[in-house]
């Protein structure tokens, strides 16, 4: 019987991670493929709020962002906590809007200035004041396709 | 002196590590796209040429007050009872002209036929705009509701379904072809017609 008794040896064999660099591989890659680069650091809060007749916004390149919403802690020293409309990378009123949308509107090649979008990126607690005044500046400049930007989820989380 | 056989083995124990290293790198620099939302197009500022007149039954006004409240053609009803308002509304067949209409109940006070059909909506300075947004998801899911239907009588398939292979980069420019021209059909028989800027009932756009 000492055929059985040969193979025990002391100590328990180490565990392969041959096969770790490939499993951080694949996440990698997931990531790459799901995520987009950020361009602009956030400085509001931004909670979209949920729709569920949504559309997908297809073809990067054709949309101008607006972010509306409270500002962020660090700056609601400065801002104050009222909603503030950020575009770029700085805090504006409603009025520079229009300049904001016309000067992004100029970099884009020619034959997609028509077709632009605009996406409104806005807080679920920011007010229609604010708002209104965004929808009118863009219709001052003729930016008429605008899109609510929301998540996808049950409308009536919304309100409660 | 003996050649040993073959390359010696590169050792891959850290490989992982830099794969960690890149991975943490991405989770960092990047965000999950949020790019998906509700489409509307809003009136052009100058004013149309000739003036308007739509009846005031063709119109269904909804006001959204400060407190989140809705008043729908005069009724301040709940926010789960605006989709169906507005899908009697739409199809309601006041002339008997639409032929598609199978659940109008031909009212005389409320609208004529879909192409005539508008919804106003006004909200307060102070409505929260998480109100507004269900406000507009419930009317483009009227909206979506007819046109779905209706197609999937005439073409089998949902509406928003074909909306979305339409709008796909991916699709092939002859499907594109057909069902823009599905896409539009349908779109005619339930244009929509959702006025967003200050509408009284005399005029509008």
């Amino acid at each position: 019987m000492s055929k059985f008794a040969k193979k025990k040896s002391g100590d328990l064999p180490a565990v392969s991670t041959a096969s770790l660099p490939d499993i951080v591989f694949m996440l990698l890659f997931f990531f790459m493929t799901v995520t987009v680069m950020k361009d602009s650091s956030l400085k509001v809060e931004n909670v979209l709020p949920n729709a569920n007749e949504i559309k997908k916004l297809e073809k990067k390149d054709r949309v101008i962002t607006i972010y509306v919403g409270a500002p962020t802690r660090e700056y609601a020293k400065v801002y104050g906590t009222e909603p503030k409309i950020q575009l770029n990378d700085k805090f504006a009123n409603a009025s520079d809007v229009g300049d904001y949308i016309l000067m992004e509107r100029a970099k884009k090649p020619q034959e997609l200035q028509n077709v632009l979008t605009t996406s409104l990126k806005v807080d679920k607690n920011a007010n229609m004041g604010l708002i209104s005044d965004i929808k009118q500046e863009l219709r001052k400049v003729n930016a008429l396709k605008v899109n609510y930007t929301t998540y996808e989820g049950d409308a009536f989380n919304n309100v409660d | 002196m003996p050649r040993r056989a073959g390359a010696p083995e590169v050792n891959a124990g850290s490989m992982a590590d830099i794969a960690f290293l890149l991975l943490i790198f991405f989770l960092v620099t990047t965000t999950i796209e949020t790019d998906a939302g509700l489409d509307r197009m809003l009136p052009p500022i100058e004013p149309p040429e000739t003036d308007v007149i739509i009846k005031e039954k063709n119109i269904f006004q909804v006001n959204i007050n400060k407190n989140g409240q809705l008043l729908a053609d005069g009724e301040l009803i709940e926010l789960d009872q605006l989709r169906g308002k507005a899908v009697a509304f739409l199809e309601n067949n006041g002339d008997g002209s639409c032929t598609y209409c199978s659940g109008g109940k031909k009212d005389a006070s409320s609208s004529d036929n879909p192409t005539k059909a508008i919804i106003s909506l006004k909200n307060d300075r102070e409505t929260k705009y998480a109100t507004y947004i269900t406000v507009q998801n419930e009317l483009v899911g009227a909206y979506n509701e007819l046109r779905n239907r209706e197609s999937e009588r005439l073409f089998n398939r949902p509406f928003t379904n074909m909306e979305a292979e339409y709008t796909k980069q991916e699709t092939p420019a002859e499907v594109k072809e057909e069902l823009k021209e599905k896409i539009t059909r349908i779109q005619e028989m339930f244009p929509q017609k959702l006025s967003e800027a200050e509408t009284s009932s005399s005029s509008s756009s």
